[in-house]
């Protein structure tokens, strides 16, 4: 999970607010080739050779609809914290999750809002933890709902935040696909050693979101990049359709076991598999030129 | 133009004429930690451009051996030899006389292994075990250094020693992103042993921890390294486990004036026995390799602030060019981003500390069968709270690095003054 404070730069914070819907044009390609005299070829790039309008459409699409379903789900869950619903909102926790979880990246880019939303206890100074993890600890931890509800009604102001700016997120093909690896990133870092639930254990239903999530990104791309590498192609596929039977095995009802039920070598497999997909697909930036 | 290598009439390093290699060792290995940025060591590389490099493995023993006694402990400001093996022990006896035994007998153990003697007195007695375990016989001391510090834990009430704990010493703060883990947290006694040979490393903890039996037991070791000489005749910046070069603004060892200001605690710092010493913050810093290796190369650099090749600065063309924080692009784009490694360790340069970390291999990591590598950092200031503490704050908030490290350990020593020929280390405190 990362937490940079401080927004990366102007230009993207200005870019956020002021996108130039259907403009394929990429900023850091272009910040990138005015370096004066890189020492190393591999440091100038050129616009992508491709027209990935319609994927990146296709994409906000996507985004969009699971930050609405993701709003009406955290409704459901914040509305049974405060009623008192202990149960009820332990069961809604996860599910809601989810639709965030496979948006991650486009979240984080939007600056302050992820850690808003999902800093887990030592990501922040305790003063300012707030979001899902700290609803989960009341939840898991101490058993009730009572003193969560400023926390309840801050979490979906949140999410609904995130849905009015997701709207004007500057999109292209580079950011997909570096936010393909990165939903990977975040199982690898935080979710396959079962430190995102730290208190609900519920770590394997953000694997399989954050995995749907980049298969997503991959789905909508694989037409270029089989243009591209064919053999590249097909080699992700594989790699999704073995993480995915690795992960049906833990699935239960309409969501995942627990956590803790799983096995050390389980564990580990789940991490191999994990890893044996992240690194082809970290060359799906091939698509883009050089 | 070579100058012939200056023999010297005085046992102290300083006075030692340090080779390129030496200075870029000492700036050790650790972007990760803090202060990387090209200006200071650029300002050293042009003094020590001018001495002839040590060829590779033409040292003599003479050359080899740090002296053990001092003013200061040796392995704070000697340059960074090869090879680390850190010991962190907890100690069992009660009462102060048995742990000043202990101190007593491990300086004697330690002078007599950095001057490439064996321990105690071998009986030839068939019936005996050998004093000395054996497998350093016959090798160079290796530019062996043993630096102990005192944990905070020590000044507890099992040796009456509560009175005597310096009033700005305790345990590390928690900052923001720590896994800590208790494995690799603490210890009431801290060992830095450091060489150009790994055997004679572990030699030097291992007889360590045979003298301290029944006293002290060991809490955690953690072996490091970095390139050798022999990889790198040329002696250019070493590079961490994520491929950039470490260059760093580590402040100039040779420079007393300085190192009075950063480095060694004085007496009138608060604890008197402190004076000549300092103080040591350790921290296990896993990285995670596997997803540092599948990020973009321009976000790797944009991480770091420098080009991976050159090690430059972004926008800059040279290794050793400043760091220009407001240097921009056409488009008024800062080259170097605000949340970058490197502009954040730099900051306005007011605090300074110095670094002496290795990179660690822990093997793999059982749980997820990944690589257990990263960095372990070790500084020396003259006080944590106004030097390390704030630094580290200040980069586990913001720095684009967390995404790919993970603070697993930490502890804090206070480095005891060194020990005069008769005396021996801690004898200011016990």
């Amino acid at each position: 999970m990362k937490y940079n404070v401080i927004l990366p730069t102007g230009i993207l914070a200005a870019s956020l607010l002021f996108s130039g819907c259907g403009q394929q044009k990429n900023q850091d390609a272009d910040a990138a080739s005015a370096k004066p005299a890189p020492p190393a070829a591999a440091e100038t790039k050129t616009a992508p050779a491709a027209d990935f309008s319609a994927s990146v459409e296709q994409y906000r699409t996507f985004a969009v609809e699971q930050c609405d379903l993701f709003v009406k789900e955290t409704e459901k869950f914040t509305a049974a914290v405060k009623a008192g619903k202990l149960e009820e909102a332990k069961k809604l926790y996860a599910p809601a999750r989810a639709y965030y979880e496979r948006i991650e990246p486009v979240a984080e880019a939007l600056g302050d809002l992820d850690p808003n939303i999902d800093a887990r206890v030592n990501d922040v100074d305790a003063a300012d933890w707030r979001g899902f993890h700290r609803i989960e600890k009341a939840l898991w931890e101490d058993k009730t709902t009572a003193g969560t509800e400023g926390f309840a009604d801050q979490l979906l102001k949140d999410a609904q935040l995130l849905r009015a700016k997701i709207e004007t997120i500057d999109l292209d093909a580079s950011l997909m696909v570096t936010g393909a690896v990165e939903l990977l990133n975040e199982v690898s870092s935080s979710k396959v050693t079962g430190e995102e639930e730290l208190y609900s254990h519920t770590d394997l239903y953000d694997f399989a979101a954050n995995v749907e999530g980049a298969q997503k990104i991959y789905e909508i791309l694989k037409p270029e990049l089989a243009k591209k590498d064919a053999e590249l192609e097909k080699e992700i596929e594989t790699r999704f359709a073995a993480l995915q039977k690795e992960l049906n095995a833990f699935k239960k009802g309409d969501g995942y076991v627990d956590y803790t039920a799983l096995k050390q070598d389980e564990i580990r497999k789940l991490s191999q598999n994990l890893d044996a997909l992240a690194e082809p697909l970290s060359n799906m930036g091939k698509i883009l030129g050089v | 133009m070579p100058e012939k290598h200056q023999p010297s009439n005085d046992d102290s390093i300083l006075k030692k004429p340090m080779t390129r290699r030496d200075v870029l060792r000492l700036a050790g290995t650790g972007g990760l930690g803090l202060l990387l940025g090209g200006g200071a060591i650029g300002t050293l590389l042009t003094t020590e451009n001018k001495r002839k490099t040590k060829a590779a493995g033409s040292v003599s023993t003479e050359e080899d051996s740090i002296p053990f006694y001092g003013a200061h402990q040796a392995g704070i400001i000697t340059p960074a030899q090869n090879f680390i093996c850190f010991a962190a022990f907890d100690v069992t006896a009660s009462g102060a006389p048995s742990l000043k035994k202990l101190f007593q007998a491990w300086t004697a153990a330690a002078a007599a292994m950095a001057a490439g003697r064996p321990v105690g007195e071998e009986s030839g007695n068939g019936n005996l075990p050998p004093t000395d375990t054996g497998e350093s016989a016959g090798l160079s001391p290796s530019r062996l250094t043993i630096t102990f510090g005192a944990g905070p834990s020590l000044f507890d009430d099992r040796f009456g020693l509560a009175a005597k704990k310096p009033p700005t010493f305790k345990e590390l703060p928690a900052f923001n992103g720590d896994q800590l883990e208790p494995e690799w947290c603490g210890g009431d006694i801290g060992v830095q042993v450091c060489a150009d040979d790994m055997q004679v490393a572990f030699h030097a903890v291992r007889n360590l921890a045979r003298i301290a039996r029944g006293k002290a037991v060991l809490r955690w070791v953690q072996e490091g390294f970095q390139r050798t000489n022999q990889a790198d005749p040329s002696g250019s910046t070493p590079r961490n486990l994520l491929g950039f070069k470490d260059g760093t603004a580590n402040p100039q060892v040779a420079n007393e004036k300085e190192m009075n200001r950063i480095v060694w605690a004085q007496s009138g710092d608060g604890a008197p026995w402190m004076a000549g010493g300092s103080y040591m913050a350790v921290r296990r810093i896993r990285m995670r390799i596997e997803v540092w290796d599948r990020s973009t190369l321009k976000d790797q650099e944009e991480t770091f602030g420098r080009y991976r090749s050159s090690g430059a600065p972004l926008g800059a063309k040279n290794e050793f060019d400043p760091v220009d924080l407001n240097a921009a692009d056409e488009s008024g784009k800062p080259y170097i981003p605000r949340d970058s490694h490197v502009a954040l360790a730099r900051g306005d340069g007011s605090v300074q500390i110095l670094r002496r970390s290795y990179s660690y291999s822990g093997g793999m990591d059982i749980k997820t069968g990944q690589l257990d590598a990263g960095l372990l950092f070790i500084s020396y200031q003259r006080d944590l709270f106004k030097q390390f503490v704030p630094l580290q704050q200040k980069l586990a908030k913001s720095d684009r690095l967390n995404e790919y490290i993970l603070h697993v350990g930490s502890a804090a020593f206070a480095c005891f003054p060194g020990a005069a020929q008769g005396g021996y280390i801690g004898d200011t405190l016990f």
